[in-house]
């Protein structure tokens, strides 16, 4: 056990060779999709990393889980240092720590039936099999609110908001501590959105859940999050409370990012039009 | 209002036959664009506006597409007209510009070549003219170092430049009118302002007619004059953008204006959500398709309304809501704002 | 480009030399018996003083790199004999070559034009009448066993009904309409096949092309249909249909074209090569295999090439921009 912080993340560095030359190939150049990035995540609350495209913040979330070797810099994972470390010795830690993924439309394979889906991590972890399994699948559908009826249905015979609620469950079923979405909503329709936020925040109180949300779109961010970090060619820009970073931005991309997010409100757009920032 | 509308869309109807059946894309859409104004098309996944908007210029037209209804271009019906004329009105009467400017270019030819070939389609200029003029348009636009860049190949221009580049291809030939199908969707925020930028100044300087289709209300408040909501392939509201944002009138529109997060005010507690999943156009709820998602139904909603003015004074403002004005102005009110209340279990 | 280019021809050196050594190991190394008797032949065992000048003139005392570097000698030397019937090998090869590239060449041409031009027709007018009967002349062309088509051709069209002369080759420069008047049927024996498979996969092409959003933007924008049609679902449709071209023309020229040749007395390489194979003579195959295996690879980096003419995205080797 290791204090509050669940996560905490320092100098992470996750660099990419670009590699040129006639015969051989000589690294000439790197890639810094992640140029030393520091944050720590209290246990139980929500940490929005906002970024653009080109940002790193895609790039961090699969360092932190160890998906992509980081080049350097400590994750600690309740006190521990996982950065660096084998596959097999992950492989215990991975039941406390799942992702969500942005495509509800890639992320599942379309080949197995969404029962099989939720309940492989539980199976391959070796938690439950049989009937046992099945009552706990089906209880996990239950709560992201599909019918249980669907345990037998393929990916494809549901809309986009239905399947990342199965990703969801799949994220859920080894009763993780951090769950980290990589821009979960961003690829459904509005009215949806709001349903899979509602849904992300009801699951953190019900499971005293720690989230790490990925996304673009700093309104949804700002709502479901205790601290937003901002990200910037690799780098974080600015860190704080989500009212703090949102109502009074230090760092100048910051507040080109809050600037150029459109309010859906024509009085005040006009407003903000007239006077310039 | 002053002259003559531009375009006139009249019952517009699109359907396909699947494998499912009959699938109603549009049904019996009608509106007009007057000249210089900006229309946003605005709806959900399946809603129907992609399909008018490919309609209007006959990218729709295939063996299994029913198109009925007219469309009206300065006169001429783009519904029933030929092949050969829908050519000349494509690019040179009404340009398009699509989501994706990454798949919409062909990825085999440069930027300029393929400006060039949609000039030289429509005017007999020569080659080294028409690419003068693509220079000159990519500039417009906001493309630093054109002269340069017009020899790249797409992939080597960022999301926003191809964007831009997009643009300056569809106003190559200075039509009247430009659809813009969900243009900024596919890009990062920063980079979707500068492109709303452009496309406001493109319409106040040219006077250039827009109709922009897109799923964001935050696009459609800082550049529309007037909206258009789309639900299950109908129109279900349509008025001014101070009318759609501050006096909505069809439980829809609540919903999307309760469930956009708003940064200039404070969290609410949780998220307002219309519950439910957009309908499957294959099977419709019968009467109102709303229906299954509105808390406010009663008994008059399987019977589907008819598209109307409802309220005195405002003969543009229309919606598909049976409430009366008084109970829409009273339900529409969730917490101190418009939204919509979910269904309670 | 030009990196491209440089680094893939240095690359096809590597493989030829990868190339130069497999066939070294498989002809001379490998194999459990004497190689200098194998390679004097059938009709010369029991000549010890032939083997033993074999034997010299090969170094098989040497070591295996020095063998190997005798081999290459005298194969780019023009050395190579072939004992079986006191020949010179790569004189025969250079021989073969006119015929062989006459069959191949002209058999590419007319494969490439109908196999295109049927697969442009079936694409545009899919599920219609012309498109299923199309397809059923590409089928056939696929199933039709060469030997058997070649049979069928010389029965009918040169011994039932004298339309073409029964088979032999007439140099191009000696009379080019004889030359063509005697190639027609082998080319036509040839290309079936072919057209057959690429009508089929530029069909296929085509249909997946038709579908994407660039060429909903080309119509957006007003081009002509056939414009549409040519200069962005064609053009986007072929870049495959070149790299496989490559491997086919090569493949052809390598050997494949053998039997047809054969068939119709060509006297080219590939004859020369299933001469070499019936008579178990050694000298030849190991030319011939040698010779195909370069022309191979040759053709395999013009393709790679030519692919990242056509695309450009596939310029690797390029910085980011």
């Amino acid at each position: 056990m290791s204090g509050p912080n669940l996560l905490e993340v320092t100098d992470l560095v996750k660099h990419f060779p670009i590699k040129s030359g006639v015969l051989i190939d000589r690294e000439v150049d790197q890639v810094r999709a992640v140029d030393g990035i520091s944050f720590s995540v209290e246990r139980g609350k929500t940490l929005g990393l906002v970024g653009e495209s080109g940002s790193g913040k895609s790039t961090a979330c699969r360092a932190i889980l160890n998906l992509t070797k980081p080049t350097s810099g400590s994750v600690k994972f309740e006190g521990q240092e996982i950065a660096g470390l084998s596959r097999r010795q992950m492989r215990p830690l991975r039941r406390e720590m799942q992702m969500i993924f942005q495509d509800p439309y890639a992320s599942l394979n379309p080949r197995k039936r969404i029962g099989q889906i939720v309940g492989d991590p539980l199976k391959r972890q070796g938690v439950a099999s049989g009937s046992e399994l099945r009552r706990r699948v089906e209880e996990l559908l239950d709560r992201v609110g599909l019918a249980t009826e669907h345990y037998d249905r393929y990916p494809h015979e549901f809309s986009g908001g239905q399947r990342q609620r199965i990703g969801i469950a799949r994220a859920l079923a080894l009763q993780p501590k951090l769950v980290i979405a990589d821009e979960p909503v961003s690829a459904l329709d509005v009215s949806i959105q709001a349903q899979i936020i509602n849904l992300l925040d009801d699951l953190q109180d019900e499971f005293g859940l720690t989230y790490v949300f990925v996304a673009h779109d700093i309104g949804v961010v700002r709502h479901i999050s205790d601290r937003i970090a901002v990200m910037h060619d690799g780098k974080i820009v600015e860190e704080g409370t989500a009212d703090q970073v949102c109502e009074h931005p230090r760092d100048d991309y910051t507040k080109k990012l809050l600037t150029a997010v459109p309010i859906p409100d024509p009085r005040e757009a006009q407003a903000r039009r007239a006077a310039p920032a | 209002m002053s002259a003559a509308p531009l375009l006139s869309v009249r019952d517009l109807s699109v359907s396909f036959a699947t494998e499912g059946g009959r699938l109603p894309a549009v049904e019996r859409v009608s509106f007009d664009l007057s000249p210089g104004e900006v229309l946003a098309i605005v709806g959900e996944s399946g809603a129907g506006k992609s399909v008018t908007a490919q309609t209007i210029i006959g990218l729709t037209r295939s063996p299994n597409a029913r198109i009925e209804g007219r469309v009206e271009l300065r006169g001429t019906d783009l519904v029933a007209a030929g092949e050969g004329e829908l050519r000349t009105v494509r690019g040179e009467r009404i340009g398009m510009v699509f989501q994706d400017p990454m798949t919409s270019f062909n990825p085999v030819h440069r930027i300029g070549s393929q400006i060039v070939e949609a000039i030289r389609a429509h005017r007999s200029i020569g080659k080294q003219e028409a690419r003068g003029l693509a220079v000159e348009m990519l500039d417009s636009v906001g493309i630093a170092e054109a002269a340069r860049r017009v020899d790249d190949y797409p992939h080597e221009f960022s999301g926003g430049m191809r964007q831009r580049a997009m643009i300056a291809m569809a106003l190559a030939l200075e039509p009247e009118v430009l659809i813009a199908d969900e243009p900024t969707t596919a890009l990062d925020v920063t980079v979707q302002a500068q492109i709303l930028g452009l496309l406001e100044r493109l319409n106040r300087e040219r006077g250039l007619a827009t109709i922009l289709i897109t799923h964001d209300l935050g696009v459609v408040a800082e550049i529309a004059d007037r909206v258009l909501v789309m639900y299950g392939g109908r129109v279900v509201e349509q008025g001014t953008l101070e009318q759609i944002f501050y006096d909505p009138q069809h439980p829809y529109t609540w919903g999307l204006l309760g469930s956009l997060t708003r940064l200039d005010r404070p969290r609410p507690e949780r998220l307002p959500q219309i519950a439910g999943a957009p309908p499957s156009l294959l099977a419709l709820p019968e009467g109102c398709s709303f229906r299954p998602r509105c808390p406010h139904e009663f008994a008059p909603c399987t019977e589907l309304p008819p598209l109307q003015a409802r309220l005195t004074g405002e003969p543009g403002h229309c919606d598909r809501c049976w409430l009366t004005p008084e109970a829409k102005r009273e339900k529409r009110q969730v917490a101190g704002q418009i939204g919509l209340e979910a269904p309670s279990p | 480009m030009a990196r491209f280019t440089v680094r893939r021809l240095l690359g096809m050196v590597v493989v030829l030399f990868a190339v130069s050594v497999i066939v070294f190991l498989v002809f001379n190394v490998i194999p459990n018996s004497d190689p200098a008797a194998r390679i004097a032949g059938e009709k010369s065992a029991g000549n010890v003083q032939l083997i033993e000048n074999i034997e010299g003139e090969w170094g098989f005392d040497d070591s295996l790199p020095i063998q190997y570097l005798t081999m290459m000698k005298l194969i780019f030397t023009g050395d190579l004999v072939s004992y079986e019937n006191q020949t010179d090998v790569v004189e025969e090869i250079w021989a073969g070559v006119p015929a062989t590239l006459s069959l191949c060449v002209g058999a590419a041409a007319i494969w490439m034009f109908f196999g295109i031009l049927f697969g442009y027709l079936s694409a545009i007018r899919a599920g219609g009448l012309a498109d299923r009967l199309l397809t059923i002349v590409a089928l056939v062309g696929i199933s039709v066993p060469v030997f058997w088509l070649a049979g069928i051709l010389l029965i009918y069209l040169t011994f039932k009904v004298e339309l073409f002369p029964p088979g032999g080759y007439v140099g191009l420069s000696e009379d080019p309409v004889d030359w063509a008047y005697h190639l027609i049927l082998p080319w036509v024996t040839l290309a079936v096949l072919y057209v057959g498979f690429y009508s089929r996969v530029l069909r296929s092409n085509m249909l997946d092309t038709m579908n994407e959003d660039h060429v909903r933007t080309a119509r957006a924008k007003g081009l002509p249909e056939r414009q549409v049609r040519t200069r962005h679902v064609l053009r986007n449709s072929l870049i495959p249909i070149v790299t496989l071209f490559g491997l086919d023309f090569g493949a052809v020229v390598g050997g494949g074209a053998i039997l047809t040749e054969a068939l119709f007395d060509l006297h080219g390489v590939g004859q020369y090569a299933a001469e070499a194979v019936r008579d178990l003579d050694l000298p030849p195959l190991i030319a011939v295999t040698m010779f195909g295996a370069f022309f191979i690879v040759f053709l395999n980096t013009l393709v790679d090439i030519a692919y990242a003419k056509l695309d450009p995205r596939v310029r690797l080797g390029e910085p980011a921009q």
